[in-house]
Parts: C-alpha cells; structure tokens; sequence
C-alpha cells in the first residue's frame, strides 16, 4: 500500500483538515466533550440540551454528519478521505457526530437508491439535518424469522392507501416521527404482494404501546395501524417491489449492528484488568483463579481475531468495491462474542455483577447488566442467527438442492 | 483473503498451480510409501528453491528476494492444501534466526546456500514433548554443545540446525557429536530426538534478549500458514461432498443441521484467516509481533482442530479410510498443533502479554 500521494491532493486534504478543525473549535460546545450522543440510539426521548441542539444544527447545517452524502439532498457531498478526515478530527476533538438513528444507518442509503426525486428531496434533507427520527416497521406477531409472512394490509383507495394491521418491535416507536414500512399490496404472492411505504407517527388511527423487556427498558413498541391513510406519494419504488427495497435496507442494518467500530469502542476494556480488580492477584502478578484466567484469554483471542475479521472484511471490500464474501459472517460473530463477553463480565464480578438497582453498585456495574439482558436480543434481531445461518450457508456456500 | 500487491498475487499463483498440478496429495503417498528418511522428495524441494521460495524472507544481497512473511505465508499456505512434505517450513524458520541474530560474516556464509537450497536448516528447541522454551537445559561450553533436543522438525534432511542453548541461539552442522533417533509421528514427516555431544557450536550474538521469542514468534505464524492451507482444503473437500453425496434421496447439503454446521465452520475459517493473515502482516511490519503471532497460532490450533474433526464426520465413513486424503490431514493437524505452543500455552502467553 505504498501509494504516493499527488503533492496537490495532499495539500487539498490538509487544508480541508484545518477548515474542520475551526469548524469545531468554532462549534463544538465545550460542555459535550467526550460525551455519547444521546439521540443517536433508539432507547432515548427527544428532548435536547440547548448545547446538544446547537451542536446537532452547527453539523447538520454542513451535512458532516451524513459527510458522503449528496450535497443537493443535505448531505456534505465529501469524498470517502474528507469523510474521514471529519471522522478524525471529530475523534480527536472529543466531539461526537450527533447525526444518527435510523434514518442515517438503514432508512436514507436505501431512499437514496430507490426514491423517487421528490421523496428524496422531501426525506433526506431532514435526515441530515437530524430534525426526524425514523422506525423500522417491519416485524410482526407472525412474521419474525419469516419476515414475508407479513399481514399488515394497505388497501388501494384511489389516491392513497388504507392501511391496517399490527407492526411489534417497532425499535424507538414511541419517539419516532416518522416510520419505513414493508405492508402487503397483495394477498395472492407471499414476497411479490409486498410494498415499502412511508408512515407518519402521528397520523390518525396509528397508535404506539412500549414493551417492557427483562432488561427493565423499553426501546421497543407494538405499533397499531387501524385505518391508516397513506398518500400514494409515499410507496417507494413500484407497489410489490417491496420485499427487494426491504432485504437491501436489511444489509445496511445488518453491517451496522456487527459493528466493528462501535464495537470495538464499547469492549475496548481488557477483561483481564477488569478481573485484577475484582479478584486477587499472585505474586507474579497474574490472576490467582487460574480457570477464569484461561477463560478470559480463549475469549480475548477470538474476540481479537474477530476485529481482525471485520477489519479484512472492510478493506477487502473497498479494494473489492463490493461486497466481502466474509461479511455475512460478521453479525453472527459479532453478536454472539458480546454475549459471551457479558456473561464472562458477570462470572469476574460474582454477584457484584448481577445488580439491579441501588447505590451499591456503579454505574457501569448496573449498565452492564442491563447491557448483558438487552444483549440478548442482538442475535435475535437483524436476521436472527438461524438465519444468518442459512443465508451463509446457501447463498454464500451455494448449499442447495444440485440434483 | 488480504488484499495482495501484485507480485504477492503472481506468488500465490505459481505456488497454487505448481501444488496441484506437481505436488496433489498423491505426491505425499508416494514419500510415504518410499520410507526415505528425510520424508521429502528432494528433487521436488530442488524444484521449490529454483522457483524462489526458500529465499522468500532473504535479503537480496544474501540470494533472496525480501519478499517478506506474508509472500512467504502465501506458499506455505498453498502447499498447506496438498499436505506438501518439503523442508521449507523449517528452512525458513532457521534463516529467520540467522537473519535476526547471525552476524554479517554468518549471514554471508548460510543464508545463500538456504536460499538456493543447497542446505536445509531446522530449528531445535524443545527437549521434551510439550513445546516449553523456558525449560532447556543444554548448554555449551568452550564452543561445544551438550543437550538433547525432542521431536525435531526435519531433523533428517537437516545440514544445519539452529540450537538453543541456555544462553543463546547456536548454529550446529550436521556431523561430529550430531545423532539422531528417529521419531516416526502420526503424520509420517520427519522428526527425530537429535543428541548433541560436544558438537561444534557457532553462537548467533545479534538479536538481543529476545531473539528466541522473535525466532519462535515467526516459527509460530509460518506454521500457522500452513494450518490455514490444511483447513481451507478441508473445508473445501468436505463442501464438495456434501453436495455430492445422497442419502434419503437428497444431496446432504441440504440438510439444515449440516448447513449450519458448514456456517459455523465458515465463520471460524474466517477468523483463522484474519488471524493468521495479521501474524503474517505483523511481522513484516516489526509492530506487536508477539501479540499477533500468539493470537494467530491460537487461532489456527483452535480452528483446524474443529474442522480436521468435522472433516471426518461429515464425510461419514469414507473420511475413516486411508483411502480417503482427509485422515492425513487431521493427523498432520494434531503434530502442527503442538509446534511451537499448544492452545494451552499460547492462552497463557497471551495473558502474559496482557498483563494478567
């Protein structure tokens, strides 16, 4: 990779760095270092701080926080190495991107692909702005590993659709503004009779009840749709194209829950120095419970050799520009070692490890076991590992009948 | 698969084609059956060294072609997949030693006869059954070695043989004060007990403290390569039968439970290969070396340990013949598993460098 820059290009690109970083210092409020975003993930209300809204619309404006966007819909129109500049910078500011949720992880790469003109000027704009928060509809009581099962019907009315029927884990339901839906069109082709349209949150006959999980939070919602009017404006791509727009948005949601970046960041803490303050140490200075030490160690290795995975995974499909075959892989492996790295969190702390509430334990104690319950979900959703199972095993290693 | 350069790509080629067209797994039934001693076809070896691949990690100015860990990781990888018996493995190791801790004069003298193949080298370290570098007990006097080394690689075909010794790495030739018992291991190579009595040794004083860690560390990635070559060709043999064989009127491989059995292999091949790719990579980039190399043997003795098993039972009884090439696979596996740090070990390596 010994790739010798142009002189003029890597000028260009460090001029563009200094232009960020005055953005930041001019910007990024000094309160919000080194702090999460707190809109970014499905599980929080919507209410800002004045600093947080500043920030969010200081981005927003530029359309950094979506940066490889289409500047004519919003988004900052950078190449791939000015998007990552502003990653950097970012980073090294403390400065979190507060462009986030679902519209900018799964929803506004695939309107990008499959929406009409209108719909992408009406949607992406305030996406990149952060001004809506988008759900997901797309599970049902009946339809969860087999998706198309899916009965929610949107009835043909002329100039817009009826639309009844019950939507379940509706992630983020409560707070969302607006929701991306797979319905059914047609009641005589099982993925044929499928259509993807846009719902507003607030529109008559659309009613939202949180589920209470066993990790105590609720960030997800059973969505009712009792006579639900749907501009026809709002079908993306042709009716019963639905199944297709629905499974490419899956492969977005699919890349971002195996993570490698955000991952990476949330076990960064080695388990073995974890375990050294919770557990007695030997003279040598290693981990007197020899058993939990080896554990640790075998899970380390694999969790290492799974970064190392998604890392492969990234740079050959850059120098691929596609797809790695690899990647498919990445969201059973992923999910399944942060599951097993939250039980080994629990086995270093004992009961310690197993709070529910109180001023007895810390705050990343407690989080952590809301984190390890929560957690179980991971390899539920998104294609449950049963189903990664397949799509690994036929499509990628064409497991199927030959005869 | 890392993204290769192009001179990577044109190696990874030559060494793929020459395999299976020169060197298929019937190549390693012929050595076999012959019962030479140094349990490789020395005419083939020839062959490897004209091509360039004993001097993959040589500088140039010694006869090699500074290639690196990863182009040399490439070929042993593709020999891997044929069960290829050739010293190169071991050649390579023992050149890295020299490379890392010989003096100028040393490097002049050995490095261009490894790199041609005119002299086969090896690495002896352990003296018992369990690779265990901190347990060595022979040691050298007034320029002599005396110990005994275990289970040696290659012993047989080796000319040279690169010895630690309690305070260093030594260069012993074959000869004087050098005898060997045989040691025949389930995977019919070579390796021998190898006793040295007052042999004449040449102390490597380059490399510093570390040199045999650095030494072992890159034993461990190359022999890594080779696994990974082993239990991509498993994986892919047994692939191919499960999509052959019919029973209950269906090919297997539309069982669900063979599905995803085959999903999880595949998902475990995947992080061997990352693994094993970033010892490789490491080393050539002199960072963390010892962290990846652990992680990447690790990974290989895991992965190649599940699959070489798999391999058996999903080809039902056949796997169980020695007919059948998948049997000398997973005996190879078992010996591989135990050079240069079982699981065990490399766990607790790995919580050494951890700190814990």
């Amino acid at each position: 990779m010994a790739t010798q820059l142009e002189p003029d290009v890597h000028a260009d690109e460090e001029a563009f760095r200094t232009q960020v970083q005055q953005f930041l210092a001019e910007n990024f409020p000094a309160e919000l270092k080194n702090k999460g975003n707190a809109l970014s993930g499905v599980e929080g209300p919507t209410n800002e701080t004045p600093a947080q809204k500043a920030w969010r619309e200081a981005v927003g404006e530029r359309g950094w926080g979506t940066p490889t966007w289409p500047k004519e819909y919003g988004g900052g129109g950078l190449t791939k190495a000015e998007a990552r500049i502003v990653e950097q910078e970012f980073a090294k500011a403390g400065a979190y991107n507060p462009i986030g949720g679902m519209g900018v992880m799964m929803f506004g790469p695939t309107l990008l692909e499959y929406g009409s003109e209108a719909q992408k000027s009406e949607h992406i704009p305030p996406i990149c702005r952060g001004e809506i928060r988008w759900c997901q509809g797309y599970s049902e009581p009946n339809a969860g590993s087999d998706l198309a099962n899916l009965q929610t019907f949107a009835e043909d009315k002329g100039d817009h659709y009826l639309v009844n029927g019950q939507k379940t884990w509706t992630s983020g339901g409560q707070w969302a503004d607006k929701c991306f839906a797979i319905v059914r069109t047609d009641k005589s082709d099982k993925h044929k009779g499928i259509s993807f349209m846009l719902i507003d949150m607030d529109a008559p006959g659309v009613e939202v009840r949180p589920i209470t999980m066993i990790s105590g939070t609720s960030p997800f919602c059973e969505t009712f749709f009792t006579d639900v009017k749907v501009p026809k404006e709002n079908l993306v791509g042709e009716e019963g194209q639905g199944w297709t727009i629905g499974k490419r948005l899956l492969q977005h949601e699919r890349t971002n829950i195996s993570g490698g970046g955000s991952l990476a960041r949330m076990m960064g803490q080695s388990l073995g120095d974890i375990a050294k303050k919770y557990g007695a140490t030997d003279a040598d200075g290693q981990l007197a419970d020899k058993v939990l030490r080896d554990k640790i160690a075998d899970f380390e290795i694999r969790w290492n050799s799974f970064l190392l995975t998604a890392r492969r995974a990234m740079e050959e499909s850059k120098a691929q520009g596609g797809v790695s075959e690899i990647s498919s892989v990445l969201k059973k492996l992923g999910t399944k070692l942060s599951q097993e790295r939250s039980e080994l969190l629990i086995e270093i702390r004992g009961l310690q490890g197993l709070g529910w509430e109180g001023e007895e334990f810390t705050d990343g104690e407690l989080e952590a076991v809301r984190g390890w319950l929560f957690g179980k979900a991971t390899t539920i959703y998104g294609g449950s590992t049963e189903i990664q199972n397949n799509i690994i095993s036929k499509r990628v290693l064409g497991m199927l009948d030959h005869q | 698969m890392a993204v290769l350069n192009e001179e990577q790509e044109m190696l990874r080629d030559m060494a793929r084609d020459w395999a299976t067209n020169e060197s298929p797994v019937t190549e390693f039934r012929k050595m076999r059956a012959s019962g030479e001693p140094q349990a490789y076809d020395k005419a083939a070896y020839a062959t490897m060294a004209e091509m360039g691949w004993a001097g993959v990690i040589i500088p140039e100015d010694h006869g090699g072609s500074d290639f690196g860990f990863m182009s040399a990781g490439l070929v042993v990888e593709e020999l891997g997949k044929t069960l290829t018996a050739s010293p190169l493995v071991a050649t390579t190791i023992a050149a890295s030693a020299i490379i890392l801790g010989g003096s100028d004069e040393q490097k002049a003298r050995w490095l261009p006869k490894l790199a041609s193949g005119e002299t086969v080298a090896t690495l002896a370290v352990d003296e018992g059954a369990h690779h265990d570098p901190s347990a060595i007990e022979a040691s050298v006097s007034g320029g002599k070695l005396t110990g005994k080394k275990a289970f040696v690689h290659e012993a047989h075909g080796a000319d040279l043989f690169v010895v630690a010794a309690k305070d260093g790495l030594y260069l012993v030739e074959k000869g004087d004060g050098v005898s060997l018992t045989t040691r025949k291991l389930t995977d019919q190579r070579s390796h021998a007990d190898v006793s040295f009595d007052g042999a004449a040794a040449d102390k490597l004083e380059g490399g510093g403290d570390s040199l045999l860690d650095d030494v072992l560390d890159r034993a461990r990635v190359l022999t890594a390569a080779e696994m990974l070559g082993m239990a991509q060709q498993v994986f892919d043999v047994t692939l191919d039968y499960l999509k052959q064989r019919v029973q209950f009127n269906q090919v297997l491989a539309t069982f669900q439970a063979l599905q995803h059995r085959m999903a999880d292999l595949f998902a475990d091949l995947a992080q061997m290969r990352s693994a094993v790719e970033a010892g490789l990579q490491a080393v050539d980039g002199g960072f963390g070396v010892a962290r990846a190399a652990t992680i990447a043997k690790a990974e290989a003795n895991r992965v190649l340990h599940v699959i070489s098993n798999q391999g058996i039972q999903l080809h039902g009884g056949i796997g169980m013949t020695d007919e059948y090439d998948v049997g000398f696979y997973l005996k190879r596996a078992r010996v591989l598993e135990a050079a240069w740090g079982s699981s065990s070990y490399l766990k607790d390596r790995f919580a050494q460098l951890g700190g814990y």
